[in-house]
């Protein structure tokens, strides 16, 4: 018995090392969004294009909601895969988010236009009900309209193919059952 | 006179040099953080002021994940004291303000996590820790004063044997150590 509680302090260590050890490969930058599980919030803002307010019923998952902006570096690397995605039949709906509608405008001429519609969210307010603090960010939503996950940073083929791909299925069996 | 030359000279100015400017360029630095948090808000009274001091202080950037809003020059941390000091002028009370930010971007932003099952190892966790260390320690304490007092680890016939050696000892010349180391051995060859 003596000889067991001796063992006592080597398991505390091993116990601390082992969480300490895991804490090591933990991304401190992923936060889980609070808006999980949750319905979109609602907003009125007109269209990119100018030609129409939109609001959260125009919104039809299963659906990703992708955050950008021109000043947004990251987010013309991702535009490739955006473009791609959209020929692949996957739906895109945008968020301009704090930025210049010329600008705006300009790039998706440019660049080639993914998204389905573009929600210009000039002074952030969704930007702000959704919880954003960067872009790129993303969002998928279900049929229902509840945000279902949320990626934060740019979209790579790596990282479609790995986590995003699967989500996105599965909303997309959600709906043909 | 000790000769220096010229280079180590100039190595030695330049030294001083080096340290006057970063000592200048911290100071720069401190002032900087220190003004940074001053935005150009007007409040109506000063216990809004120190309300929004508060909050902005207590509510974490996500941005620029080790810094408070107050602090931080992060854009959406701007907006967040825009926002804040929006709904303190709506008249909104501090616990809707916090509300309304853990809403959108979770309880990630509370410096002061609310007391609940989730955080409650984070709140009393520490103290639970220092309250073991301490019956642990009193335990040992006690046990040890309790055997000193009780037992002094020899039997009878051998604080008898102990008695008699003192007393040999006390009478024999420091001379006498040999009949002692004599009397060690035979021990150890009884035991």
């Amino acid at each position: 018995m003596r000889r067991l509680l001796l063992l006592v302090p080597l398991g505390i260590f091993l116990g601390l090392a082992l969480f300490l050890y895991r804490g090591l490969f933990l991304n401190p930058a992923e936060l889980p969004s609070a808006l999980i599980d949750k319905p979109f919030p609602a907003f009125s803002l007109s269209s990119v294009r100018g030609d129409r307010t939109l609001s959260k019923v125009d919104l039809k998952g299963p659906a990703l909601v992708n955050v950008w902006a021109t000043w947004c570096v990251s987010c013309r690397v991702e535009h490739p895969l955006l473009n791609k995605l959209t020929k692949q039949g996957v739906t895109i709906y945008g968020i301009n988010y704090k930025d210049d509608n010329t600008a705006a405008r300009k790039w998706l001429k440019e660049f080639h236009d993914p998204y389905q519609l573009v929600i210009d969210d000039a002074k952030g307010s969704l930007g702000l009900d959704l919880g954003v603090y960067g872009a790129p960010e993303t969002f998928f939503i279900d049929r229902e309209g509840i945000i279902r996950h949320k990626f934060v940073g740019v979209i790579d083929e790596q990282v479609w193919r790995e986590q995003l791909a699967p989500v996105y299925q599965g909303l997309v069996d959600e709906v043909q059952p | 006179m000790k000769r220096v030359s010229p280079a180590r000279l100039a190595a030695r100015g330049g030294a001083s040099f080096t340290r006057g400017v970063c000592g200048l360029l911290l100071g720069l630095a401190l002032l900087g953080s220190a003004q940074a948090a001053i935005d150009t808000y007007e409040f109506g009274s000063e216990g809004e002021r120190q309300r929004f001091r508060t909050l902005t202080v207590e509510l974490r950037c996500p941005k620029c994940q080790n810094q408070n809003i107050a602090d931080s020059d992060a854009p959406i941390a701007t907006d967040l004291r825009r926002e804040i000091y929006r709904m303190l002028e709506a008249g909104q009370s501090d616990e809707q303000i916090v509300d309304f930010l853990v809403a959108r971007y979770g309880e990630f932003v509370l410096y002061k996590p609310p007391v609940n099952a989730r955080t409650a190892l984070l709140w009393y966790g520490p103290a639970g820790l220092l309250a073991v260390g301490f019956v642990l320690l009193g335990v040992i304490v006690l046990r040890r004063r309790r055997q000193k007092s009780t037992d002094s680890g020899l039997s009878a016939e051998e604080q008898q044997r102990l008695a008699a050696l003192l007393e040999h000892t006390q009478q024999a010349s420091p001379a006498a150590q040999t009949p002692l180391d004599k009397l060690d051995k035979r021990d150890n060859n009884v035991s």
